[in-house]
């Protein structure tokens, strides 16, 4: 079983996932897998494809529903479906509840290409949080100049470049100010000199330390210099979860040293 | 309300009309896919003056009403010295217009063809029409067989069209009984019916015909 | 003015036309109102809100347009409803057309990538505040070019409301040709007026087409 790393002492996890399984089809997925993660900490989960890392994040930003176990942020919980509990399921109340605290960058940006940068920060502040336009757009101001492109609001996204697509992304997904962020291999899909960019708004991220931060990630340096902790899942279960130093330098797991020195080698 | 003893009555003289409707869909599609097949084929051709033409009459026809064109046959073809039975006339019309259609399906079936079909045609020294016919026609067809089969089910539901120039197919039919009998709302209802019927099962009839023609990537 | 054959046919050709053209604009303007409503239907998680609108789609698709003409002109009066020949010709041309629009919706809805739903399940958008800003903004861009057809389609289909007795552009032909018998010229100019028409329409799309995609990446939309 996977132990616990460094927890700041007080807290009750933000997250808490338990005997969760998930399949897709024929396809199981994750397999009575288990995670706790405490407020403001900051994880990297890393693994294999097909291990399950980014439907780990899908479930928790309620995009994917599961089949068995208990999965809970911020106290609400989303699924439970352990033996021997009442069974309870997502209504759109606890959606809507559970949406409003987690935020999360994907792999492909996925920002609207219909609208400017300004509008994709906007757009979520008026709707969801009815702030109105002057407010919406003076923290979209902010953000921008957060993660360097405060002179990119009026351009729309085929405009900009990837690492630039992404930045705007999290400055998109910041606007809500959720209580945990999500991101999932947030530089794969970059050519190589705009990872550095978005590293860099990550790593300020994780210094002012307000927000939990779960990284699905390929970048093993940055793991280690960002993360509390690191996870390592194959197959749908975690095989190894320590502090970043151990994990990445003396894993105790073969299953772990045979993945790190194939993604080193690469 | 409903008079079941005049459906009961009129039902035979429907099915009767039914008989015309589907031989001016059967001819009239036949028609569509030879005469489409030649404005296709013509498209390609390498004389200028008649690949303009074919697409110059394609668009025409197609971006233009059937029933006018039905109406420009009917009426202008006996002054030109030809006279053809009403029925005959509507499925030149049917033909004809949807030839229009066919052919830009053709074209998109031929187009799908590697252009390396063609380079191994002419390295075979293969004339144009043989490689057509043997070439490039047998691969570009099937997988447009649903689209083609799509037209079908449309040129069936335009058939009472031809009830403009009195010819007894199903909606004429029921215009008669109904003006017979000061009773229309059951001879035009069965023949929605009828048309429901038919086409929701010729559709299905291409949908599984899809199924098994066209390749799934 | 005397005008040199044919074009002293034009007068009463170009009143028909106008009739045409309002039929046309009208029932398109019902038909896109119609297809959004139920290619967005189609798509309701709702079953009670899907299987009615599934049936409308099928019926008007299934059956033929003179013939549903008809049937509203003809058999409605006798169940009690009264309607005038030109509503009756708009609301069944923008029903017929509608269906077949709805088929466009729901493919172009399909043609939006899924990342779009999920960053605005992210952001914590409704359903319909996700439709509102983000999907259907997109969609529009995929709906176009069918669109276009499907107007043209409709031009011609109103060419069958002459059968009952509406005096558009056919109708107006027809009398012409039983008045003066000069068959060739009339339907030739009739058949060039509607290519006039549906050439205009088509070219008015393809403008609207280009607005709307102006500045934009599609982002890998399927189309």
């Amino acid at each position: 079983m996977a132990e616990a790393g460094a927890t700041p002492a007080s807290a009750s996890p933000i997250v808490r996932l338990e005997g969760v399984s998930k399949r897709f089809g024929e396809l199981a997925v994750l397999r009575d897998f288990a995670l706790q993660v405490a407020p403001r900490e900051r994880i990297a989960v890393i693994g294999p494809s097909g291990s399950g890392k980014s439907t780990i994040l899908r479930i928790l930003m309620t995009l994917e529903h599961v089949q068995a176990g208990l999965v809970e942020v911020d106290g609400e919980v989303l699924w439970d479906l352990r033996p021997g509990h009442a069974a309870r399921r997502p209504d759109r109340e606890r959606l809507r509840s559970v949406r409003g605290k987690v935020g999360m960058v994907f792999q492909h940006f996925n920002l609207f290409p219909h609208m400017t940068v300004m509008d994709n920060l906007t757009v979520a502040q008026r709707q969801v949080l009815a702030t109105p336009r002057e407010a919406a757009e003076a923290r979209a101001v902010e953000l921008l100049q957060r993660v360097g492109l405060e002179d990119k609001a009026a351009s729309r996204p085929a405009q900009l470049s990837g690492g630039q697509k992404q930045r705007v992304a999290i400055a998109r997904a910041l606007a809500l100010s959720p209580k945990i962020m999500l991101f999932d291999e947030v530089t794969s899909a970059l050519d190589p000199e705009l990872v550095g960019e978005v590293l860099a708004v990550l790593r300020d991220l994780a210094r002012a330390g307000e927000t939990t931060m779960i990284l699905v990630t390929h970048q093993m340096n940055f793991a280690r210099e960002v993360a509390d902790r690191v996870v390592f899942m194959d197959e749908g279960r975690v095989v190894e979860d320590g502090e970043p130093e151990q994990i990445l330098r003396e894993p105790r797991q073969e299953r772990t040293r045979a993945f790190l020195r194939a993604v080193l080698e690469a | 309300m409903i008079d079941w003893g005049y459906v009961a009555a009129i039902l035979p003289e429907l099915v009767r009309a039914l008989g015309v409707t589907v031989q001016a869909t059967l001819l009239g599609m036949v028609l569509a896919l030879v005469l489409g097949l030649l404005w296709a084929v013509l498209q390609r051709s390498t004389s200028r003056v008649a690949a303009g033409a074919a697409r110059g009459i394609v668009e025409f026809v197609r971006s233009t009403p059937i029933l006018v064109q039905l109406y420009f046959l009917f009426y202008v073809m006996p002054d030109l010295g030809l006279t053809l039975s009403p029925l005959a006339t509507g499925i030149l019309a049917l033909g004809l217009h949807y030839s229009a259609y066919t052919a830009e399906i053709y074209r998109a079936g031929i187009e799908g063809v590697p252009r390396g079909q063609w380079e191994a045609a002419l390295a075979l020294n293969l004339g144009r029409l043989d490689t057509f016919r043997f070439v490039i026609l047998p691969q570009a067809i099937p997988p447009v067989v649903p689209a083609l089969g799509n037209r079908f089910i449309a040129l069936f539901k335009d058939t009472p069209l031809l009830s403009a120039i009195t010819v007894l197919e199903l909606l004429q039919t029921a215009k008669i009984l109904g003006s017979e009998s000061f009773r229309y709302f059951e001879p035009l209802t069965l023949v929605g019916l009828f048309f429901l019927a038919l086409s929701l099962l010729a559709a299905w009839a291409v949908q599984r015909l899809e199924t098994r023609l066209v390749p799934h990537g | 003015m005397d005008l040199p054959r044919p074009f002293d046919l034009l007068p009463l050709l170009l009143d028909g036309l106008a009739t045409t053209l309002v039929l046309t604009l009208a029932a398109a303007a019902l038909a896109a109102v119609a297809a959004l409503a139920a290619g967005l239907g189609r798509v309701s998680r709702r079953a009670w809100i899907r299987a009615p609108v599934r049936v409308y789609v099928e019926v008007f698709r299934g059956t033929s347009a003179l013939v549903q003409l008809f049937w509203f002109y003809f058999a409605l009066p006798l169940a009690g409803i009264e309607i005038g020949a030109r509503t009756a010709a708009i609301l069944v041309l923008g029903l017929n057309t509608g269906a077949y629009g709805s088929e466009v919706v729901r493919g172009a809805l399909r043609a939006v990538p899924r990342g779009q739903w999920d960053a605005s399940v992210a952001l914590n958008l409704t359903r319909a505040q996700a439709l509102r800003f983000v999907i259907l903004p997109q969609a529009l861009v995929a709906m176009l070019p069918p669109a276009g057809n499907l107007l043209v389609e409709l031009l011609k289909n109103t060419a069958l409301v002459s059968l009952v007795t509406v005096s558009d552009l056919a109708f107006q032909g027809q009398v012409l040709r039983s008045a003066t018998l000069r068959s060739g010229e009339i339907f030739g100019l009739t058949l060039v007026l509607y290519f006039a028409v549906a050439a205009v329409l088509t070219w008015s799309l393809r403008l609207l087409e280009r607005r709307v995609a102006r500045g934009r990446d599609l982002g890998g939309l399927r189309l």
